[in-house]
């Protein structure tokens, strides 16, 4: 598993430059990993990358965009909003969570 | 280990001309899914998607019945129920029953629902007018999000160099 220094601190990533250890991730290192993809971060986007975590953390699963809408609370327009074009990948990678496996 | 982290790449330099072209034909309630999914995975990608509602797939975007599109067995070997059971009373009611509470617990929205969802991601949802003269039904009768009534060649005009789907 190949690791990469990101803010400091030595994190592992998979090939395509997910982070592959949750718990690894704070929120120093999602500011650098929002940069990397040109997103700088308001409240918005904190509030949801902070549900992605907490969701993450009682499912072991990333939320699909269904799911942020639905549990929570953010519609689907404002996610594409911000993080544009690839909301569901974005977020996850901000969020240092795995791609979500679901369909919808 | 390296120094610089590796980036995904979200395509976001690349200007991408993938379009996405789905005609939906059908008006059952497991074969309005297909359309649905796939639409929304691809808006999810980034991209530019159109769907195209036509004959029974009128079904799905007509006010009065997209909310109670209905899934039957009967002729669907797939079931795997014994053919001649199939249509009898109440069998249709059942498995329509069944197929929409799966669909609910896995999260996957009803028909009109999903719809919204799919405007709401920037996908565009066309109405076929010969389905609409054939049920005298007009944008008064279809769900809000639908940009318009066009023809076949309006459709296949607006959606040069698209990949299609049929369903």
């Amino acid at each position: 598993m190949p690791t990469a220094t990101i803010n400091g601190k030595d994190v592992q990533i998979d090939a395509e430059g997910f982070m592959t250890e949750p718990s690894e991730w704070d929120e120093a290192i999602a500011e650098v990993l929002a940069g990397n993809i040109g997103i700088e971060l308001t409240d918005a986007h904190w509030k949801l990358i902070r549900f992605l975590r907490e969701d993450f953390a009682k499912q072991g699963e990333t939320a699909t965009t269904r799911r942020v809408q639905t549990v929570g609370g953010v519609p689907t327009k404002v996610q594409f909003e911000l993080f544009p074009k690839k909301p569901a990948k974005k977020m996850a990678y901000i969020a240092g969570l795995p791609k979500p496996k679901g369909c919808v | 280990m390296t120094d610089q982290p590796v980036i995904p790449s979200f395509g976001d330099d690349d200007e991408s001309d993938r379009k996405l072209a789905i005609i939906c034909s059908k008006g059952n309630l497991d074969m309005a899914y297909p359309g649905l999914i796939l639409g929304n995975a691809a808006l999810g990608e980034g991209v530019e998607t159109h769907l195209f509602f036509t004959f029974w797939g009128f079904d799905m975007i007509t006010k009065s019945r997209m909310g109670d599109l209905k899934f039957t067995p009967v002729g669907n070997t797939a079931t795997h129920m014994p053919m001649g059971l199939t249509p009898m009373p109440g069998i249709t009611g059942m498995a329509t029953k069944q197929m929409k509470k799966t669909l609910e617990d896995l999260d996957i929205p009803p028909v009109p629902e999903f719809l919204e969802q799919i405007v709401a991601a920037g996908g565009h949802l066309w109405a076929c007018r010969l389905s609409a003269d054939m049920n005298k039904l007009t944008d008064a009768d279809l769900y809000d999000g639908v940009e318009g009534i066009i023809s076949a060649s309006d459709f296949i005009e607006m959606t040069e160099g698209a990949q299609l789907l049929f369903i």
